[in-house]
């Protein structure tokens, strides 16, 4: 580990995190410098540790479901999907049409508010300071659905085993459909920004590049997987909570650099309003919620359920004993897994890349440390 | 005697405190405006709630940084962690003793109504004459341009020594940044002055401006890629996007300026301010005509000559402060390296070839 440096002179070990603008919440990383440019990092995490999994096993299998939505707080639709639609296949629970539809349309449009975060971030990180207020506006029209549906704007507590809590309230279906008509342009808006940018692509391009076969080494999922040329979208791989019905397309990388992860989530939120007009055009009556028995207790054994959350693969590995509480639910978190290409990626970079390459993962520290 | 005192001492005080209070009450407002100006590019409405639409905003801001604790780190060298905001700030003011804001008998008038009060019509009559007295400018040296170059690059001297002060991490690496920033673009910005010198082949700022009135034209366009230039590497010298490198927010926290609170910061804060605002007044009176209205050879455009020179001058130079912000608001930030490169490998080569061709028909039409 000790290469030799210049002159002689001593590395310097700088602490970046838990307070810092950019690590995103409380990730710390221990950066080992040569001058700017990075020999080794580590990163230490558990300053949000919350012990959800522990909590899940004294909860009955219903009473979960809050804890849930406040590990990955910018996703917390797609995190109650995944668990929900887990629950349901223990107990064999019939979903009715529309409460299928309303939930792809909902985690569509978590994904789109989640990569708006992403994108705002990731730009101020980089320096474009304006791409974030942009993105934060766009963001707002979502929670402003999320408030009229769950009653709640970040942690929504959105679906429920069986179904959902209540239907669309009056006027939801034209607020939608206004947030999607207007959308195709606010992305281009951004793109104009940045895309053709010659200086993010100077920041962007060849920065934290990772090849396909160590990005599945690495298991990673979601954009950083993809970015690497990698087509697997659990949402097409696995299709789950009727992702089937629909059509859209799940772009994928050549480079595996940041600039490919950036377009490849651009292209996403594009694919996400394609959804959402559909479940829209297409939105069946009929009732919300299945038939669900009074206390939920399902057979002996081991269910794995997983969805294609905004950051990759989310899964819930629950163990059941037959009792009305989980045994134990193991949460398998996107960016957990995907963080750990970091180390990987900012070795031989500079400091500042270092900052592209935190926003490129996409870190949600709610979720890392549970 | 009398009227000595008054040409040398009394009369350049006077302007001296006008010009600090100007300077001064600008960069206020210009740290107003940005965040006005930021707000609406952003969608948002900036600061509204101190005085109308925030104009009160600056003056809020100056109060909470003054009662602030100052707070000086155990480790830091202490007389050099107090010095260095100073050594940042003194010579971002020095450099407006030699820019002209008016042309040089801009207050004849003014001294022959009052002057008469304290001195007899020969005595003023030679105070008036002497130049520096009734000039639109603090002096007028005819080394000016050098003395704005070898001035301004002492301001970062402030940085280097406050980031090394601090004895800490961020801002340790801030200082380093600036240093290698200050050395790529310094150079730049020197080739480019120089060869927009060329053409009216003096270094008297005043000169500057005054030949633009002679030739009717403004220099930039003569020299639109000296201009462009010069304009880039003063977004670098003043630390500002694309360029802000030494504070680059999200990756060295604060930058330099990481261990420093309070009144200190806010010399910094000025000093930055009032670097953007020396660039943009060399910019003017280089490239833009100074205190020059626009068209200043053509005749019948002379009604607007009732604007004094003064007001030209001050918005011309806000404009390029809008300039700025814009460009704040737009870009993102350049990489360490890549900024050198830009420095060394594309202005560079660019300002010397610009130099080379200006002195090259120079010398044809001399």
């Amino acid at each position: 580990m000790d290469e030799p440096t210049i002159l002689d002179a001593q590395e310097l070990e700088i602490n970046m995190g838990p307070q810092h603008p950019a690590t995103h919440g409380v990730l710390r990383i221990k950066l080992k410098l040569d001058g700017e440019r990075v020999l080794d990092a580590d990163c230490v995490i558990g300053y949000l540790h919350r012990g959800v999994e522990k909590i899940s096993e004294n909860r009955t299998y219903t009473k979960c479901l809050p804890y849930y939505d406040r590990t990955d707080y910018i996703a917390a639709v797609s995190n109650a999907l995944g668990y929900v639609l887990g629950v349901e296949k223990m107990m064999e629970i019939e979903v009715p049409e529309r409460a299928v539809y309303i939930r792809v349309m909902m985690t569509e449009f978590n994904r789109i508010a989640s990569h708006l975060v992403w994108l705002g971030t990731h730009a101020m990180d980089i320096g474009a300071l304006t791409v974030f207020l942009y993105c934060f506006r766009e963001r707002e029209e979502i929670l402003k659905l999320f408030e009229d549906l769950f009653g709640a704007r970040l942690t929504t507590h959105a679906f429920r085993i069986g179904g959902l809590w209540m239907d669309l309230p009056p006027g939801f279906e034209e607020a939608a459909r206004r947030f999607i008509d207007d959308f195709p342009t606010k992305v281009d808006e951004y793109e104009q920004l940045l895309t053709n940018n010659r200086i993010w692509l100077d920041r962007t391009k060849g920065v934290g590049v990772i090849s396909g076969e160590e990005a599945i080494d690495f298991g990673l999922s979601g954009p950083p997987l993809r970015g690497s040329g990698v087509p697997y979208d659990v949402r097409r791989a696995r299709p789950y909570g009727g992702y089937d019905q629909f059509e859209f397309d799940v772009p994928v990388g050549e480079h595996g650099d940041t600039y490919d992860r950036y377009l490849i989530r651009m292209e996403e939120m594009r694919q996400s309003r394609r959804i959402i007009q559909q479940t829209l055009d297409r939105l069946p009556g009929g009732p919300i919620r299945g038939k669900v028995p009074r206390i939920i207790k399902p057979s002996v054994g081991e269910y794995y359920s997983a969805i294609e959350g905004p950051r990759g693969e989310l899964g819930y590995y629950i163990v059941s004993d037959g009792s009305a509480v989980p045994f134990r639910v193991r949460i398998r978190p996107p960016t957990f897994i995907n963080l750990q290409a970091l180390k990987r990626m900012v070795k031989g970079a500079l400091v500042a890349d270092v900052i592209a390459i935190i926003g490129t993962l996409d870190v949600v520290l709610g979720e890392i440390d549970r | 005697m009398m009227e000595t005192v008054l040409i040398y001492a009394v009369i350049p005080f006077i302007k001296i405190a006008v010009v600090v209070l100007v300077v001064l009450l600008s960069v206020a407002y210009a740290t107003w405006l940005e965040r006005k100006l930021l707000g609406h590019i952003q969608v948002r409405l900036g600061p509204m709630r101190v005085g109308w639409h925030g104009l009160l905003q600056p003056i809020a801001d100056g109060i909470k940084l003054v009662i602030k604790e100052d707070i000086i780190p155990v480790k830091a060298d202490r007389l050099i962690f107090i010095l260095a905001p100073f050594a940042s700030m003194v010579p971002a003011l020095v450099v407006f003793s030699v820019i002209p804001f008016g042309p040089p008998m801009m207050f004849e008038g003014l001294l022959r109504r009052v002057l008469p009060w304290f001195l007899d019509a020969p005595a003023v009559d030679r105070v008036v004459q002497s130049g520096i007295a009734s000039g639109g400018f603090i002096t007028n040296v005819n080394i000016a341009v050098l003395v704005v170059l070898s001035i301004s690059s002492v301001g970062i001297l402030g940085i280097i020594l406050g980031g090394w002060a601090s004895n800490s991490k961020y801002p340790l690496l801030g200082a380093l940044r600036s240093a290698a920033q200050m050395v790529s673009y310094e150079v730049g910005l020197g080739f480019a002055i120089l060869s927009v010198v060329l053409i009216p082949q003096t270094l008297s700022l005043v000169d500057i401006v005054q030949k633009q009135q002679e030739w009717g034209v403004w220099f930039v366009f003569l020299q639109p890629v000296a201009f462009m230039l010069f304009f880039i590497c003063g977004i670098a010298e003043t630390n500002r996007l694309p360029f802000d490198l030494p504070e680059a927010e999200s990756e060295l926290v604060a930058g330099y300026h990481t261990e420093y609170s309070g009144f200190r910061f806010a010399i910094y804060y000025l000093a930055e301010y009032t670097g953007m605002i020396t660039i943009s007044s060399m910019a003017v009176t280089l490239f833009w005509g100074g205190w020059l209205r626009p068209f200043p050879s053509v005749a019948w455009l002379g009604f607007l000559d009732f604007v004094p020179p003064f007001i030209w001058f001050m918005g011309k130079v806000f404009v390029f402060m809008y300039i700025y912000v814009w460009i704040r608001g737009t870009l993102p930030r350049f990489r360490f390296d890549q900024l050198m490169k830009y420095g060394w490998k594309v202005f560079l080569p660019i300002a010397i070839a610009n130099l080379i061709v200006t002195a090259g028909v120079m010398l044809k039409f001399s």
